[in-house]
């Protein structure tokens, strides 16, 4: 096959694997900071995707301006959710977490299921056929933009967390949870901030795929798989890992559909997290737990 | 034996036991066949929620992957019927190995390097999805067209091939539920039980304490997979059909897990009473949402999850071991 | 006396820090030995190289004549070296007796016959009335005290105890001092001790070291140490000698 065919692919992947590394990037918060591994991840993505579908079909909004609206929706979702459900949880053990988040899956992923019905909804924007052409490479615009705007949200959260009072109170809870109570940090407040924040991550992810792919409602658990899978092998607790570990698994997924066949691509994704978890859980960039 | 399989267990229980088990025996005679449809899912998911419980209530490791030992069981036996011919209760002694070997894969992988927790779980999962795809993809064995088992009309029931009527089945799978029940009533009063919970409890301690932690974990999940192969045998047979997608999928592995968690990990009533009431209770709402003409797919997995968090919420144990309270049955050891 | 348990020049480094400095030292069989030593000296690191949760790096540790530095912890629970835990570690979930009993089960395949075993442990450790309690409802001596006994089940040559006394009142750890002794006496049990409690170290010990900043400073009867300058120094500052 011509350079340019693997070229184009891997450029595609590439820009689809930012927005997966945004949707990871929520994840990786919400672990780094509340420590609670949100199974429910996947689903709130899809809560955004269908958000973004209504309001297209509805009132003719593009999602990437539905954008901040869809991310600020899913913030207070979070915020919610953590604040009355997830907090008195933080002392449980770990599985009782884990199994409270499966449980809110199930229930997200059926009543969209009852909701919206099993058929695929797409977004045809104006500009879904549209691509740009650079020399050999022809790349879908629907793409550029997504992977545009993922970078865009993702340098907005970097500077949240390292300029802001706000930001450096959330770190430090991840750093030091007793140290940050003994500061008088509202640990609690925080959580369901960061929360919040990671389902705002999670939300703007959504109305950029849906601009790729079609929203199902059991799309939620591959989803939260895959960001499982970019999240651990980029290493938790760390937000370069996880963009690093999206764009990583965003290429090989383009690059599997390619040369084998593309319903086998996931295959290849937990390959790699199979190899990770046992030869390098701490990622390719991150520490080691403590 | 009976003595000591009572030993342990007060007479209060005893007789309890001797109660429900005579009313499994006699219920198809007073049943019709819905009912009795019922009756056969709701032991199906108490037997492979015992099973599971091997691994997560005795040892403590928790499996969100486990319809792999499922589908591997009911995929190995299946191809031997409809390729060779060979009977499923042959097919199981086939099938057993290769879940074992399959458990055993796992388990080293996890063990040996240090995947625990919340890790292993995901691991168990992404083991499961990789299964999923695979077979999806294996011609031989129809990928995701699906394993159909030959249905003839049989003049009587034939055990040794697992044809016949829902009766046949019925019986069987009491049988295979009451087996699973009385080894792990067997398994948990024994050294290697010990230890599990010792492992389950504090591995570091365990470890202190002389037990060689990675040889038990692993003995877990070879016995749970091989037991769990079963379901899967049974499944193939009862259904005539296997789609890669039906029976490796994430959904079967979190039924799976419903019954024992609602019930009570580690209790040796808890699969049994969360299988109980929660296809009961899901029976009921379709029963109620029929009769309304209501058609809402999705909607017994919303009462499964709504279930689900209350019980993890409201009864971290479970519902059987308060429940075993009030009755004053509480000679069932945890 | 033969040596059960000798170590040779024991290091171990974590990056920058030796924790541990070539110390070496030999516990007669039936010995009661005490490494006592400022916050910081090293003592844990050295506990825990014994039992095998650290692996030293330098040196070497020889039990019952075999080498044994670096091997599993459940292996050397099975050579023959048991331990408890400074923050103790029983089965919460389990009974008094099935803890014992777990620990009873290594080297007795049967379980009637290691829960016999068992109940008489727990006898010796007045424990016995309590054991259908679950470990998680005891007090604090008391779960001490059921460590003791886990530990003992597994019939070991050596035990070691890490900071046994620690969190007990005085007549607490009288009663500690008093088992620990008798058990001593009646079956040669071998004990190395971890300890800060001064009053315990002078009444059980009839061998004392001293680490410092990981080096071993002092070693010998326990009247001897207490007055050896520069113990004193290691603890109280140079102004005190």
């Amino acid at each position: 096959m011509p350079l340019a065919v693997y070229l184009n692919v891997a450029v595609g992947g590439v820009l689809t694997g930012l927005v997966y590394g945004l949707m990871a990037l929520g994840l990786s918060v919400i672990f780094g900071v509340v420590r609670v591994v949100n199974f429910a991840h996947g689903e709130m993505m899809t809560i955004a995707m269908y958000i973004a579908v209504v309001m297209f079909a509805w009132f003719h909004l593009d999602p990437l301006i539905m954008l901040v609206p869809i991310a600020a929706v899913l913030f207070v979702f979070g915020y919610a959710l953590q604040a009355s459900l997830i907090n008195p949880f933080i002392t449980r053990p770990e599985h009782s977490q884990f199994l409270l988040l499966v449980a809110l899956a199930i229930i997200i992923a059926n009543t969209l299921l009852i909701i919206f019905g099993p058929d695929a909804r797409a977004v045809q924007t104006s500009y879904a056929f549209d691509s740009f052409q650079i020399g050999q490479m022809i790349i879908d615009a629907s793409k550029v933009y997504a992977g545009a705007a993922a970078i865009a949200f993702t340098v907005a959260l970097f500077a949240f967390f390292r300029f802001t009072l706000l930001g450096k109170a959330i770190r430090a809870c991840a750093d030091n949870h007793t140290g940050a109570l003994v500061v008088g940090l509202d640990v609690k407040r925080l959580y369901a901030l960061t929360f919040g924040l990671g389902a705002a991550c999670v939300g703007a992810a959504g109305a950029m795929l849906v601009l790729v792919v079609d929203a199902t409602p059991m799309v939620g658990p591959s989803y939260t798989l895959l960001a499982f899978v970019i999240v651990i092998t980029g290493g938790l607790g760390s937000m370069p890992g996880a963009l690093a570990g999206g764009v990583l698994i965003g290429v090989t997924e383009a690059m599997a559909g390619l040369l084998f066949t593309p319903s086998a691509k996931s295959m290849f994704a937990f390959a790699i997290l199979v190899l990770v978890l046992l030869f390098r859980p701490q990622g390719i960039l991150g520490k080691r737990a403590a | 034996m009976m003595a000591r399989l009572s030993a342990g267990l007060s007479r209060r229980s005893t007789v309890a036991l001797a109660v429900l088990l005579a009313a499994f025996l006699i219920a198809p005679l007073v049943v019709n066949d819905y009912l009795l449809t019922i009756l056969i899912l709701i032991l199906y998911f108490a037997y492979a929620g015992q099973a599971w419980n091997i691994m997560m209530g005795f040892a403590g490791q928790l499996s969100l992957g486990h319809a792999i030992y499922v589908g591997l069981g009911g995929y190995v036996a299946a191809t031997l019927f409809t390729r060779f011919g060979i009977g499923p209760w042959l097919g199981l002694l086939a099938a057993i190995p290769v879940t074992a070997a399959c458990g055993a894969v796992i388990g080293y992988l996890a063990f040996r390097f240090g995947v625990a927790g919340v890790y292993f779980a995901i691991l168990t999962i992404a083991f499961a999805e990789f299964a999923r795809i695979g077979f999806d993809h294996l011609d031989y064995v129809n990928a995701s067209s699906g394993l159909f088992l030959p249905v003839k009309q049989y003049a009587h029931n034939d055990l040794w091939l697992l044809r016949g009527d829902p009766t046949m089945f019925y019986y069987v799978i009491l049988a295979a539920t009451v087996f699973a029940f009385l080894l792990c009533h067997l398994l948990i009063r024994s050294r290697v039980g010990y230890f599990w919970l010792a492992i389950r409890e504090d591995e570091q301690a365990a470890r202190a304490a002389g037990i060689d932690t990675f040889r038990y974990k692993m003995y877990a999940v070879m016995i749970s997979a091989a037991v769990t192969s079963f379901a899967g045998v049974f499944y193939a047979f009862f259904y005539n059909n296997l789609f890669p997608e039906q029976v490796f999928g994430i959904s079967r592995s979190i039924e799976i897990i419903l019954g024992p968690i609602i019930g009570g990990i580690g209790t040796l009533f808890g699969p049994i009473l969360g299988a109980f009431v929660l296809t009961g209770l899901a029976e009921g709402l379709n029963s109620i949402m029929n009769a309304f003409g209501v058609d809402l797919p999705g909607a017994t997995q919303v009462f499964y999850g709504i279930c689900l968090l209350v019980v993890v919420v409201a009864l971290p144990d479970g519902v059987w071991p308060p429940l075993a309270r009030r009755l004053g049955l509480s000679g069932d050891r945890k | 006396m033969t040596a059960l348990l000798s170590l040779d020049a024991v290091s171990k480094r974590f990056r920058g820090l030796l924790a541990v400095d070539r110390v070496s030292f030999t516990v007669p069989e039936g010995a009661i030995f005490a490494v006592i030593g400022p916050n910081g000296a090293g003592k844990t690191t050295l506990f825990n190289m014994i039992a095998g949760a650290l692996t030293p790096n330098g040196g070497s540790i020889t039990f019952a004549g075999k080498p044994v530095d670096g091997l599993p912890p459940d292996e050397i629970c099975r050579r023959g070296i048991a331990r408890t835990f400074q923050i103790v570690r029983p089965f919460p979930a389990l009974s008094v007796e099935d803890n014992v009993t777990i620990g009873a089960l290594l080297l007795r395949h049967d379980v009637g016959a290691a829960r016999q075993r068992a109940q008489a442990l727990l006898q010796r450790l007045d424990l016995f009335d309590k054991r259908h309690r679950l470990a998680s409802t005891l007090t604090l001596p008391d779960r001490k005290q059921l460590e003791v006994a886990r530990a003992l089940a597994t019939e070991p040559q050596l035990l070691l105890l890490d900071e046994v006394m620690a969190g007990l009142r005085p007549t607490e750890t009288d009663r500690m001092v008093a088992i620990l002794r008798a058990l001593n006496r009646e079956t040669g049990l071998t004990i190395l001790l971890i300890e800060h409690v001064m009053r315990a170290v002078m009444a059980l010990a009839t061998r004392v070291l001293v680490l410092d900043h990981g080096v071993a400073i002092a070693e010998g009867a326990p009247e001897a140490i207490v007055r050896d300058p520069a113990v004193v120094h290691s603890y109280l500052g140079v102004e005190a000698v």
